[in-house]
Formats: C-alpha cells, sequence, structure tokens
C-alpha cells in the first residue's frame, strides 16, 4: 500500500468506489449487454426465444439501405449543424469577451438555449417552422426572401435545414463558452503589441487572435461533432424522422428497431455500429487538434 | 469593433437566442383566433390564460413538474455526492494518470445515449422500475457524473497542497478532511455542479420517454412530447405553446439567477448538453 | 533607409489621466523628452510611470494635456500611426509566430517590400545577437533571448520613439546586469530617443541622461542623475535615490543651530527655513574614524553589515541613528563620525522641499 502525504492507496480506492459502481453499472454493464444483445435474435413465440447469430446483424446492416440512408443524413447533420455551430460560436464569443456593463445578462440570454430542454424547444421549432402559421414563413415573406409558404417538415430538404436550425440554436451556447475561454486566455498584452505595430483591428483578429483560438474552436468542434452525431430528442419530436425517414438518424433508426420493430438484436447492432463511429470521429477530431499527440489540456 | 457595430451584433445575438422562447411564450397568450392568423400577429391582442387552463384540465402540468423535480433532484445529490468523493482521490492522483481518468470520463458522456437505452431500460423492468421516476436517479446520477466530476476536481486542484498536508498532520482522515477542508473550500463550485447537473437531468428525455409510459409518472420533457394528441391535424398549437412555457419558465429563471456560475462550470470543459 | 533612423523630440504638457472609479494616475505631467536621449521615468510601485509611458504610446487616451512628436500633436492618432517602438515588461511576443515574424508582422502591416524587410530583419538580429533564433517560436526561447526578441520588434521599426516598460525587471540579478551595459551601448550607438521606465533607481542612475521623478501622479524633478543625486528637489527624491537611502535627522532651528536628537549643527548662513528641519546625510559621505575627529560626533555601533570591500554600519548618534560607510574589517564599539558640511542635504520639515542658501531654488526642468 502506497503512502503519500495524504493519504493511503485502499483511501483513494475507498472514495473512487461509489462513482466506479455507479459507472460500471450504468455504462460498462449496459455497453456489454448491448453488444452480446446484437449477436442474438429474440423471436417473441409465446414467450421469447433467444437464437445465437453471431455477427449477421451487421451483415444485415450492411446491405440495409435504410441504414445507410440514416447515416447520409446523420452524416449531413453533424457536418452542417457542427460547422454552422462553429462560426456561429465563435462570432458569439467575440461579441462576449468585450467587457461592458449588462455582459451579465447577455450571458445570461446566450446560455437560455442551451438550459432549455431539447425535446421540448422541439415543439417549439416545429411550431416556428410550421407551413401554415409558422412564424418562419412569415419572417422570409415579410423580407421578401420567398414567394409562397415553404413546407418545411413537408420536405425532406427543408426539413432537414429546419432541423438542422434548431440544433444549431441549441448547441452554439456551448462552443461560444469553450471559446470564450479560450479568449479570455489570450494575453491583452499581445493584442497591445499589436496595435502597436500597426495592426488594424481586422488584421488583429485574423492574424493574432484566431489562429491563438485554433485549439479551443478544435474542442469545442469536437464534443458538438460526436454530440450530434448522437442526437435523438430533436429528431424525434421535430420530425420524428420523416418526411417518409429523411431526417432519420441513426439513433432514432436503433430506437424504431428497439420499440417498434421489437427487433432488439438488430437495435442492439446498430447502436453499437453508431457508437463506433462516434468513438472514430472523436478520434479523428482529437487527432486533428493534436497531431503532435500530446496529451489534452481542456481545461 | 466600433461601438454601433458592436451593440448592433449585441443585440442580434440576444434576439436570436431569446426569440424561440418569447414566441412561445406570445402564442401561448394569444386567443385561438390570432394564433392560425395569416399574416402572422406578433403580440398577444389581448392576452389570454385560456390555453394554460385547458393545458392544466388535461394534462398533470403539476405532476410533471414534481416527477421532474424529484428525479433531478435526487440524481443531483447522488452524482454530487459520488462526485465529491470521486473527484477528491482524482486530485490526488499523479498528473498523467489523472487526465487520462478525466479524458476517459469525457469520452464516456460523448458516447450516443441510444447505445445504453435498451440494457437500462431491460434492468428497470427486471426491478420494477419502470414508471417510477426514482428508477431514473441512477442512470441519471450516473450519466451526469462525469460533469460533475470535472467541475469539482478543477476546484479542489486550486485549494493549495500544504493545507491539505496541514490537516494531515493534525490528524484528520481523508473523510474529515473532505468535509471540513475541501468542501467548505470549494463550496462554490459544489453548487455550480449542482445546478448544471440539476439542469441536465432535468431536460433529458429519451430515458424519461422510454421507461415513462403512464401519464402521472412521466417527467415534464415526457409530458410535454405527449401533449400533441393522437392525431397530427388536431395539434392544439395553444396548449402546446403553453406547455412549452410552463416547461422551460423554472430553467429560464434559474438561468438569469445563476448565470455567472453556470458560465463559469461550462467554460471548464462541461459536455452534456 | 526609408524612415531612416531620425530620433524624435516627445513634448508632454500638463498630462492628467483619471480612470473611472475616481483614480487620477496623472495629475498634470509635464516634460522634454530631447532627440537622441534616454529619459527615464522612474519612481515607486504606482506612480503613474507605467500609465505615462502607455499615454505616450496612444494605449491610454489622456483625460487632458498635449504631446507632441517632432512638433506633431499626437491626439487622436492611434498606436500603430505614431512611430513608437514599445517593449513590454512581459514581452508580449506572439507565441504562435515564429521570431522572424514576430519581428516582420508591423513592417508588414505597413506595406513595406520584402527586400527591405529581410534586411532589417537581418541587421537587427546581428545587432541583437539573436541570430539563430530566428526560426524558432517564444515558447522555446529563454527570458533573456525573448527580451531581446521583444527589443527587436521595436528595434526593427526604426521608430522616431523607444518606449521601454521596465524591460530588465524579469530577468535575474545576474542576467539584468549584463543587460543594463548592453542596452546603455545599444542606446549610444542608435542614438535614439528612449522614454525607459523602471522602479530601480539604479537602473535609472546608470541608463539615463535625464530622469523624470514620479510620485503619486505627479512630476517632483526632471534633470540628469548626477543632478538629482546631488540637488534633490525634496526629501522624498533624495530618499528614493541612491542606496542605501540616506539617514534623515528632524529638528528644529534655534538662532541658526539645528538642533536635534543628534547633534547641534550650524545652519548654513541665509538658509530660507521653516520651523521644523530635515536634515540628511548619505552614508558615503559619512567618515568613521576611532580617534575623534575635527566636528566629530562620538558614536556607539550597533549593527556592522560587510559587504566585501567594504561595510555598511548602523551607528546611533546621541538619540538619532546614523548609516555610515567603512573600509575598515573591525571597528571597537566606540567611534567618532564626521560629514562635511558641504554634503548636509536640508529640507524643509513641513513641505519637504531642500532649502539651498542663497539661489533661489530655481531648478531646471529636464535642460
Amino acid at each position: 500500500m502506497r503512502e503519500t502525504a495524504t493519504g493511503t492507496t485502499r483511501e483513494r480506492v475507498a472514495f473512487l468506489l461509489p462513482a466506479a459502481l455507479l459507472l460500471a453499472a450504468v455504462v460498462a454493464v449496459p455497453i456489454l449487454r448491448v453488444v452480446s444483445l446484437s449477436f442474438e435474435r429474440v423471436e417473441l413465440d409465446g414467450r421469447a426465444v433467444t437464437s445465437w447469430t453471431g455477427l449477421s446483424a451487421y451483415g444485415r446492416l450492411w446491405v440495409d439501405s435504410r441504414w445507410w440512408a440514416a447515416l447520409r443524413n446523420t452524416a449531413v447533420f453533424t457536418g452542417a449543424s457542427t460547422l454552422l455551430d462553429t462560426v456561429l460560436g465563435v462570432a458569439i464569443a467575440l461579441v462576449l469577451h468585450r467587457r461592458f456593463r449588462g455582459r451579465g445578462a447577455l450571458r445570461a440570454a446566450v446560455l437560455i438555449p442551451w438550459a432549455l430542454p431539447t425535446s421540448v424547444m422541439a415543439l417549439a421549432w416545429a411550431w416556428i417552422f410550421n407551413d401554415s402559421f409558422g412564424v418562419a414563413n412569415d419572417l422570409l415573406a415579410r423580407l421578401g426572401l420567398i414567394g409562397r409558404p415553404v413546407a418545411w417538415l413537408g420536405e425532406p430538404r427543408t426539413a432537414m435545414a429546419a432541423m438542422i436550425v434548431a440544433e444549431v440554436w441549441k448547441t452554439t451556447p456551448f462552443v461560444a463558452l469553450i471559446v470564450l475561454a479560450g479568449l479570455q486566455g489570450i494575453p491583452e498584452e499581445i493584442l497591445e503589441a499589436a496595435r502597436v505595430d500597426g495592426l488594424g483591428a481586422s488584421a488583429r483578429l485574423r492574424k493574432i487572435v484566431l489562429p491563438l483560438l485554433v485549439p479551443s474552436i478544435l474542442v469545442a468542434a469536437a464534443f458538438r461533432a460526436v454530440q450530434a452525431y448522437g442526437a435523438f430528442d430533436i429528431v424525434y419530436v421535430m420530425t420524428g424522422g420523416g418526411p417518409g425517414g429523411a431526417t432519420e438518424t441513426v439513433s432514432l433508426y436503433a430506437f424504431q428497431n428497439y420499440f417498434r420493430y421489437l427487433d432488439f438484436g438488430y437495435g442492439s447492432a446498430i447502436a453499437t455500429q453508431t457508437t463506433i463511429f462516434a468513438a472514430l470521429l472523436a478520434w479523428i477530431v482529437i487527432r486533428l487538434a493534436r497531431p503532435d499527440g500530446k496529451e489534452g489540456e481542456a481545461r | 469593433m466600433k461601438r454601433a457595430a458592436f451593440a448592433v451584433a449585441a443585440g442580434a445575438v440576444v434576439a436570436w437566442s431569446l426569440a424561440p422562447a418569447a414566441w412561445q411564450l406570445a402564442t401561448a397568450l394569444k386567443p385561438d383566433s390570432e394564433i392560425t392568423a395569416a399574416p402572422t400577429v406578433y403580440l398577444p391582442h389581448p392576452p389570454t390564460l385560456r390555453h394554460f387552463a385547458a393545458l392544466a384540465k388535461r394534462k398533470p402540468l403539476g405532476r410533471y413538474l414534481l416527477n421532474s423535480f424529484e428525479a433531478s433532484a435526487a440524481a443531483t445529490l447522488v452524482a454530487v455526492g459520488a462526485g465529491l468523493l470521486a473527484a477528491s482521490a482524482l486530485a490526488r492522483m499523479s498528473g498523467r494518470r489523472r487526465r487520462r481518468v478525466l479524458f476517459g470520463l469525457l469520452l464516456l458522456v460523448s458516447f450516443p445515449p441510444i447505445l445504453l437505452l435498451f440494457p437500462l431500460y431491460e434492468a428497470a423492468r427486471a426491478l420494477g422500475g419502470v414508471n417510477h421516476p426514482l428508477a431514473l436517479v441512477i442512470p441519471y446520477a450516473a450519466l451526469a457524473l462525469p460533469l460533475a466530476i470535472w467541475i469539482l476536481e478543477s476546484a479542489y486542484r486550486q485549494i493549495p497542497r500544504e493545507i491539505g498536508e496541514a490537516a494531515v498532520l493534525d490528524g484528520l482522515s481523508p473523510l474529515q478532511r473532505l468535509v471540513r477542508i475541501e468542501l467548505p473550500l470549494a463550496l462554490p463550485s459544489v453548487v455550480t455542479a449542482g445546478i448544471l447537473v440539476f439542469i441536465a437531468c432535468w431536460n433529458e428525455f429519451l430515458l424519461a420517454l422510454t421507461f415513462l409510459t403512464r401519464d402521472e409518472s412521466k417527467t415534464i420533457t415526457a409530458g410535454i412530447a405527449s401533449v400533441g394528441g393522437s392525431s397530427i391535424y388536431e395539434i392544439p398549437w395553444g396548449q402546446l405553446s403553453a406547455a412549452v412555457v410552463v416547461a422551460t419558465a423554472p430553467l429560464i429563471v434559474l438561468v438569469f439567477l445563476f448565470e455567472r456560475r453556470i458560465a463559469g462550470g461550462l467554460t471548464r470543459g462541461a459536455v452534456k448538453g | 533607409m526609408h524612415g531612416g533612423m531620425s530620433a524624435g523630440e516627445l513634448v508632454a504638457e500638463g498630462i492628467r489621466k483619471d480612470f473611472p472609479g475616481g483614480t487620477r494616475a496623472l495629475d498634470g505631467v509635464s516634460f522634454t523628452a530631447r532627440p537622441g536621449r534616454v529619459l527615464t521615468l522612474l519612481g515607486p510601485s504606482g506612480c503613474g510611470k507605467s500609465t505615462l509611458l502607455r499615454v505616450v504610446a496612444g494605449l491610454e487616451a489622456p483625460t487632458d494635456g498635449r504631446l507632441t512628436l517632432d512638433g506633431r500633436p499626437l491626439d487622436g492618432v492611434p498606436p500603430g500611426k505614431r512611430d513608437v517602438g514599445f517593449v513590454f515588461q512581459n514581452y508580449a511576443l506572439y507565441p504562435h509566430l515564429s521570431v522572424t515574424r514576430n519581428l516582420s508582422l508591423g513592417l508588414e502591416a505597413r506595406g513595406l517590400p520584402r527586400g527591405e524587410i529581410d534586411e532589417r530583419i537581418r541587421e537587427t538580429a546581428q545587432m541583437l545577437g539573436i541570430g539563430e533564433l530566428l526560426g524558432r517560436r517564444p515558447g522555446q526561447l529563454s527570458g533573456g533571448q525573448q527580451q531581446r526578441v521583444a527589443l527587436g520588434r521595436a528595434l526593427v521599426r526604426r521608430p522616431r520613439l523607444y518606449l521601454m516598460d521596465e524591460p530588465l525587471s524579469n530577468l535575474d540579478a545576474l542576467l539584468r546586469e549584463g543587460m543594463r551595459a548592453e542596452l546603455k551601448g545599444l542606446f549610444r550607438r542608435l542614438g535614439a530617443t528612449v522614454l525607459y521606465v523602471t522602479h530601480d533607481q539604479a537602473e535609472a542612475m546608470s541608463l539615463s541622461d535625464e530622469i523624470l521623478l514620479l510620485r503619486e501622479g505627479r512630476a517632483l524633478q526632471c534633470a540628469a542623475p548626477l543632478e538629482i543625486y546631488e540637488r534633490p528637489a525634496d526629501l522624498f527624491t533624495a530618499t528614493f535615490i541612491g542606496s542605501p537611502r540616506l539617514t534623515v535627522w528632524r529638528g528644529r532651528a534655534e538662532g541658526g543651530i539645528f538642533v536635534g536628537g543628534a547633534a547641534r549643527i550650524p545652519l548654513p548662513r541665509e538658509l530660507a527655513h521653516g520651523p521644523t528641519i530635515d536634515l540628511g546625510v548619505r552614508p558615503e559621505h559619512v567618515v568613521v574614524s576611532v580617534g575623534p575627529l575635527p566636528d566629530a560626533w562620538p558614536a556607539r555601533l550597533e549593527v556592522a553589515e560587510p559587504l566585501g570591500d567594504r561595510a555598511l554600519l548602523t551607528l546611533r548618534v546621541g538619540d538619532e541613528t546614523l548609516r555610515a560607510f567603512s573600509p575598515h574589517r573591525a571597528w571597537p564599539d566606540s567611534l567618532f563620525a564626521s560629514v562635511d558640511s558641504a554634503r548636509f542635504l536640508w529640507f524643509d520639515g513641513e513641505t519637504g522641499r531642500r532649502l539651498e542658501s542663497g539661489t533661489a531654488g530655481g531648478l531646471d526642468w529636464c535642460p
């Protein structure tokens, strides 16, 4: 037992136990269960009959066009929302960075989208994008940008666009705050030196601020990409995956298999596959953020 | 940025952030005729509370809110409690190991939640806990744990090491040190962690939707989703908006009260959103 | 070479700076920094010297007052257009850029041709001995190297005026001494006008052509170092300049005689004085002897601090303390101390102003 100045190993383990148990019970064990489920098939024949199917569920996935469609939808959703999030998030962070009276109120306003439940606000967005009475159509018409009302949730492309807008609205604060923390880490003196060097505001932004912000931006983008990949709430409530599966994401597809088609094995295969892809995505973006392989300091 | 341009930008940011919720409030207060008017009527004229009343009759809103509160509060206590202990141990670990653990925690929260749904549902069914809001407590606590640990761990590390060593010399056990020294010194962060965990639990949807099928057991997120009614042509938008207002009002108040804490907690790498 | 290395003249009149919340950092400061000379802004922390420098640079706007550089008013001129080079205390190098780019960024912003930029960087790097560091990033440099790069960034623009905000204070003592000499040589070679901020009076003494002494936002004296040393404007200045500090005795004037706790000393004739007088004596002007010299005071040795070639003695004369240097190695407990009367510094007890007999105390202001 190693003794350190402030405690023994055994004490440390004891402190870690409750958290470890919680995580084991809720995360570790279920993950194993899901993976094992994906190798089984449960048939309801009077009662549940389980049979071992090995990797056939994954084989089924490979040729499942609905799965590929869901994957495509998820990719579009993830890419577009992450990109928009990042751009808007940086812009908002720049606005929040200045010291002024009422900054607290502005920050509170910015936080609101993040704090409100996605599922509940999804209804709000469905109403905003309502084809007959929605305010989105009204505003666009008043601005002269559209001639006829758009059936947002009734058309595949526009439904996806509407969903992306809703998602970006909700998650931009998250990016903004992480980038803001990065901004606050840039010493004021460096910008003063740039002023004395004769760089105007735009040059300072482009050549000094943004390059120094790249680590924070990448960290935020990485988180956002992985979260967007697994998005469920917004899809289920706002579009239900429609119209005609045009906005169905992989999470929703898995859910349908679980609770509508009662195909637990297949649903588990989808869920597992989704997680593997999400982990891959995370790994890629993190590699981009830290090409020299140094350990992260996202604090 | 020049003054005027900044003011415009700030105004745009505020408008963008608050407009959807504000629009829901406006809709909830409009009489039906104005809701379905074209072109859109923006301000309720005159405002009416009819939708709220009708909604309250149709759905047990109070029950929903109470369930949400029960589940979230209980989960917050468990998560913060376990988090306090774990973060204390983590803060004392050597740099590399600690970073690995924190990184691992980060990874955990990034998993698509759909992954864990089914086994948790199975377990809840087996233990007879379905349709009981408290069945959500353990899953919620576990999923919020990384967030709590992140915030608490960084707060602990702000405490100078010498203070912990002085406590050891004074003969305090690790638990006593936690309760007498670390907790009081890190109290603001504990509060922050509590707030963020609470919000995350309150907003959770997938597990609530799956676990709670009986109306009286539903949390507000699951309950609202069912306000729509069976037919897609019968969506009572007025009531729906009222439902959204009821569901979001407590959170809006929370945010304005605790905005500094929330912003501070989030910038420490919070992940769950 | 375009822009030349013409050294500018900076005239500051009545600079006042108030901060929101009511703090008055500068209260009507005026001075002239002549071409090719080094003017040091010296004073204790909080005296306003850094604020003054930042006002000159254009990083802060003065609440009142005028600044002109070579006759051209600087009101409302942004920092980038003032033709000044600024060296920050913490260097403020661009962490994500190489040393070369740190140096070139300002020149690029001015649209200088590439050939000229490269030439200037080469020259500056050679002057400062940083040629081998050009490809590295600030994070890979030592403190001393970073400081040179920060200097280089200012040098490379060949500005009319150099502004330096405590550039040596972050270096360790040994490095600081070396850099001090280098800086002095550099200033001479460049023939540049330099406004230099420091709280270290020894640094100011060694580097400056003139010193502007500041206290709580007010300028007390502006003169050559030796002038300030020998003819300080007031008690605060006399105490601030010169290390170790001079000894101060407080007393009354009685019929032409200074009566204090230690001794009775005849006052110089025609010294315009008030009821109370402060007498200042620098340790370096006290002669310590074993036997009584004419006009020597009997003294008891309290503390002896050996400094190598000499020692700093704390003596007790009457009721008062007196600090003195002595080249000897050992001293008896009873000694004698004497001072050449011409070395006495007399100050009015109420106002602190230095008293001089004869000429009315009109001090030149940075001649």
